[in-house]
């Protein structure tokens, strides 16, 4: 028995590419059919990093900006794992995050929110997974902030996770909601996805037994990956 | 009642959103943090093949360059190994991050022209990147591939290639060649929207 391809992206999972509510997917969406593809080399391997490529406080964003003393806000730890679709660890794999400040501004020369830049706060971090698939964040909680959809539309509290996975068909960007969060069901980028299960799954929960008493909360976050089949029979050769 | 199956789901996608350079590129959202961003060497200083060079824009269903996007590329070296699958010179990554100038929305990468990979089944496919797209407004990832319009005999017995049905739609996936250079429009919408793969 070898693993080898991909299971099939679950695309009634996934948002669909338009999204009449979410309006720039609007005319950013493909409207002819995806071509789908059985996987080869090309979609089953993937970059790796190493140890060489960061810096021990890349996952810290309280620090790693940090110019004259710490970010304004709410201290957190976000961690969790990255795991496949068969609950297996993914270990040694590139998990990126950037968030706006606690003040719900983006470090971002085209971001012209009112709210303040904090002198403190880059708002990203990077890190590789351990061999159980665990990562760890330290940030400080981003603020909600409008944006131009309607005119009166508020992103919730979120965290952009980019995963890299070992095959370039795993390749996934998603974004983390903090729960109790009641901006969530309202948000129409949220509501992209069609399936409740998989808005719950994108929503952290406070992990009280992982805070720092008296420093920092918790909240955890698993990374689901799409999983490797298993060829249990090898007696056929593959029709094309 | 059955048994479960118990399989967890993939994480759903969500967008990357317009400000996704500060987590994957922050020099491009205007700031350093990094000692070493990723991304902006593909091939390393030992790679053997032709050097090139891809530009291009991305295009949305009006017609506008979408200058937030931000794609990355995966290839194999000229000998057509992908790292990890095989002896890669050293310094090859195969992979990259690319992304346009704010004001017009061209892109432009330098790298070195991919070999033939093998296939499924045995039959190779002609040299090509593999591309990723993120941006505002893309809910899911975007796949596609680059061809080479160079490289005609190779392309037209490729599997992938092939298996798209309008044969006149094959001509979104190939880079026009100009010496060394390739250009390469990917088009999210419309006519001559770019054929987007399910892998």
């Amino acid at each position: 028995m070898t693993t080898q391809e991909l299971f099939q992206r679950d695309r009634e999972w996934h948002p669909p590419a338009y999204s009449k509510d979410y309006k720039t997917s609007v005319a950013r969406s493909p409207r002819k059919a995806l071509l789908s593809l059985q996987n080869s080399d090309s979609e089953l391997t993937g970059p790796t990093f190493g140890h060489n490529d960061f810096d021990p406080l890349d996952n810290d964003l309280i620090s790693n900006y940090a110019k004259n003393g710490d970010p304004i806000g709410e201290r957190i730890i976000v961690h969790g794992r990255v795991l496949d679709e068969l609950g297996r660890p993914v270990p040694n794999t590139l998990v990126e995050i950037w968030q706006a400040n606690a003040g719900g501004r983006y470090r971002h020369k085209k971001d012209s929110y009112l709210a303040p830049i904090d002198p403190n706060f880059g708002g990203c971090g990077r890190t590789l997974t351990d061999n159980a698939g665990r990562y760890v964040f330290r940030t400080v909680k981003p603020g909600a902030y409008p944006w131009r959809n309607w005119v009166n539309n508020w992103r919730p509290a979120h965290i952009h996770v980019s995963v890299f996975g070992t095959a370039f068909a795993q390749r996934l960007i998603t974004q983390m909601y903090f729960e109790g969060d009641p901006l969530i069901a309202k948000c129409p980028i949220v509501k992209t996805i069609p399936d409740q299960r998989a808005i719950d799954q994108l929503v952290a929960a406070l992990d009280l037994n992982a805070t720092m008493p008296l420093d920092s909360i918790a909240y955890k976050f698993n990374i689901v990956l799409r999983g490797h089949r298993s060829t249990f029979f090898e007696n056929r050769p593959e029709g094309n | 009642m059955v048994q479960a199956l118990n399989y967890l789901k993939e994480s759903a996608s969500q967008t990357a959103g317009p400000y996704v350079h500060i987590g994957l590129a922050p020099g491009a959202a205007g700031f350093n943090i990094y000692r070493q961003e990723l991304g902006h060497d593909i091939t390393g200083p030992n790679a053997k093949g032709d050097r090139i060079t891809v530009t291009g824009t991305v295009t949305d269903g009006t017609g506008a360059p979408v200058k937030d996007v931000l794609i990355e590329v995966w290839q194999a070296n000229a000998d057509g190994v992908y790292p990890g699958k095989g002896q890669v010179e050293d310094g090859f990554r195969g992979w990259g991050r690319v992304i346009p100038d704010f004001e017009t929305g061209t892109f432009s990468f330098e790298t070195v022209k991919p070999g033939t990979v093998m296939g499924r089944n045995n039959r190779p496919m002609a040299p090509h990147l593999n591309l990723w797209l993120v941006a505002r407004g893309i809910n899911v990832g975007l796949n596609t591939r680059m061809y080479f319009k160079d490289e005609e005999k190779a392309n037209a017995v490729d599997p992938v290639l092939n298996l798209i049905e309008q044969a006149h739609r094959r001509e979104t996936l190939i880079a026009r060649a100009d010496g060394n250079t390739y250009h390469f429009d990917i088009c999210l919408q419309g006519d001559g929207e770019t054929v987007f793969l399910d892998v």
